[in-house]
């Protein structure tokens, strides 16, 4: 185990001693996608440099180095997550492509008219568009489970809204707009006892917390490789096994196919039978890198410093007039995620003067729409950390927020 | 300070008084031309509502919220096509745009469009010259549905 030293890990992320526009860069947009360690940019290259070639279908050297380093990115994956095996371990593109995947080979194949998806009022587009689609095609329905004032899930609204129709509960384990941590194990128990499948998109808790498939016996999981030191163009799904044998394929191709003939084929086993085309190969390969980065530094350590670092900057900001915290007021009920709005002032025009001074933040809806309409508002301001960020940076933030107070001066119409 | 050179020049004074000032808001009372503009990326809105007497641009107002850049251009464009004909209304338009977009210089605007000049600091920041878009683009659309006879529409930036 590493020691926690933020200021040596800093320096394993060259983007971090970037300037933007003369001040030094403060990156608080980890939510958005993560920067990259040396380790997981080193990876990438050494593959295009040493080991590339196309996968399961060389009969050569360099093909069986390139699947064996893929293979065991999978193999190494199933570990991060407590999988019982690789073959649970679907290599998509992102995690949008990994609920799309659901929605189509899942969805297609076993909803019906009728029947109806539970989501909720705080999901990102990308786990609520692939269900809109599926429920149109298929006349069912979709149904959304309630947000409290405090950007909480209102369980007991919940709980009315699990019923014999519905077939599959998808939510997600962390908020990426406000930070609101769910909770993930107790949601799964009252989908369980219901019957009902789960699918929980880990996106924004996968790069900060623990993840443990088996403990929490979901049945699909879903993340990205870039919001968590990997490449862009990479994500995961995991699956249980007899479900995805279940399914019907997503995209057809080659990879895909144990035979094919003019009039028909046959489908390869689980993973490869959802893994059309050449995979993102120096992709997986470099999130290896990232998983092993990860896992030296642990997740206690990780967590610990995020938590610091968010309460430190929770009490500060609410010390601040006029400035409105979206979310659960207590610590441990959200991740690193702060979402707020000055009172009278644009979360873009704040967003952009915090630019001036170096600081990265995201301004606006954050994809999560329905959440933005719920709390009667068009955006807020979106400052997300991750274990490389200070407090002498949210510092940074802080004089910069003072600044936009000033700026603006007066409330406006 | 750089950062504060900056962003002086990008949130020059004059579009604080734009922004701030009340005189374009609100809605014409019988409005020939009402054009909404959305810009779906943040949420930004502006209602414009013009009336229009032989041709000419009698008066337009704004209602909506947003940001201060796309605000404050709503109320120096509505200040700057009235009295214009529905014609030179359009043109005044896409000459902001084009200068907007770096495809002709902010100098060579019309004298009309003096204080909208202020929105060139905008450049810098290509995320924002959208904001500073969605009134012009929405007054085009307005006044090209006027002529097909339409008084209702609604504009959304890409
Ligand atoms: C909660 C959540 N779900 C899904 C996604 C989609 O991730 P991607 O764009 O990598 O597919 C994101 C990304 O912002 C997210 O935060």
């Amino acid at each position: 185990m590493l020691k926690f030293d933020v200021s040596k890990i800093r320096e394993d992320f060259p983007i971090l001693g970037r300037k933007i526009r003369g001040k030094n860069l403060v990156y608080f947009d980890n939510a958005s996608t993560s920067q990259k360690p040396k380790a997981v940019l080193e990876a990438l290259q050494r593959y295009y440099a040493e080991t590339n070639a196309n996968v399961h279908r060389g009969i050569h050297a360099l093909s069986q180095q390139a699947t064996d380093q893929c293979e065991a990115v999978r193999a190494q994956t199933a570990r991060f997550l407590h999988a019982s095996g690789p073959e649970q371990i679907v290599f998509t593109r992102n995690a949008t492509e990994a609920i799309n995947l659901v929605a189509y080979a899942w969805g297609r194949k076993f909803l019906k008219a009728g029947d109806e998806i539970l989501l909720t009022g705080m999901e990102h587009h990308s786990n609520i568009v692939p269900w809109q689609i599926l429920a149109q095609e298929k006349g069912s329905q979709l149904k959304f489970a309630p947000i409290l004032e405090d950007g909480c899930l209102d369980l007991e609204g919940l709980k009315t809204l699990l019923t014999p129709r519905t077939k599959l509960f998808a939510f997600t384990a962390m908020n990426n707009a406000f930070g609101t941590i769910n909770p993930v194990a107790e949601l799964l128990g009252l989908a369980r006892e219901q019957g009902v499948l789960t699918l929980v998109d880990a996106a924004q808790w996968t790069p900060h917390l623990r993840t443990d498939v088996a403990a929490w016996d979901c049945d699909f999981l879903v993340f990205s490789a870039h919001k968590m030191l990997g490449p862009t163009g990479l994500g995961v799904l995991y699956g249980k096994k007899k479900l995805l044998e279940s399914m019907d394929p997503f995209l057809g191709g080659g990879d895909m196919i144990r035979e094919v003939h003019l009039s028909h084929s046959t489908y390869n086993e689980i993973p490869y039978k959802f893994e059309a085309g050449t995979p993102h190969i120096g992709g997986i390969v470099a999130f290896g890198a990232a998983l092993e980065y990860l896992s030296r530094l642990g997740w206690e350590a990780i967590d610990r410093h995020e938590r610091g670092l968010t309460r430190y900057a929770m009490d500060a900001l609410s010390q601040e007039k006029e400035l409105r915290i979206y979310g659960p007021s207590q610590p441990e009920r959200r991740g690193g995620i702060l979402s707020f709005n000055l009172e009278g002032v644009h979360a873009h025009d704040v967003g952009t003067i915090l630019d001036t001074e170096g600081v990265a933040v995201r301004a606006g809806h954050h994809c999560c729409q329905p959440l933005m309409r719920r709390f009667k508002t068009s955006g807020t301001v979106r400052a997300s950390f991750y274990f490389y960020n200070t407090v002498d940076e949210v510092d940074v933030m802080l004089r910069a927020i003072r600044k936009v107070k000033e700026f603006f001066k007066v409330k406006v119409p | 300070m750089e950062g504060d050179a900056e962003l002086q020049d990008l949130y020059r004074e004059v579009l604080l008084d734009y922004f701030r000032s009340t005189r374009h808001r609100g809605r014409v009372a019988s409005p020939d031309i009402e054009s909404q503009g959305i810009n779906p990326l943040c949420g930004d809105e502006v209602v414009l509502t013009v009336s229009v007497r032989g041709g000419v641009v009698e008066d337009c107002k704004i209602d909506g919220h947003g940001c201060v850049i796309s605000q404050s251009s709503a109320a120096m464009m509505s200040e700057a096509v009235k009295g214009q004909t529905l014609e030179e209304a359009s043109k005044l338009a896409e000459g902001f745009k084009r200068a907007m977009l770096g495809q002709s210089s902010f100098d060579d605007l019309p004298d009309v469009l003096d204080e909208a000049r202020a929105l060139e600091g905008v450049q810098k920041y290509p995320a924002r010259i959208k904001c500073a878009l969605l009134s012009w683009n929405t007054l085009l659309l307005g006044v090209r549905s006027h002529k097909e006879g339409k008084k209702e529409v609604q504009y959304q930036e890409k």
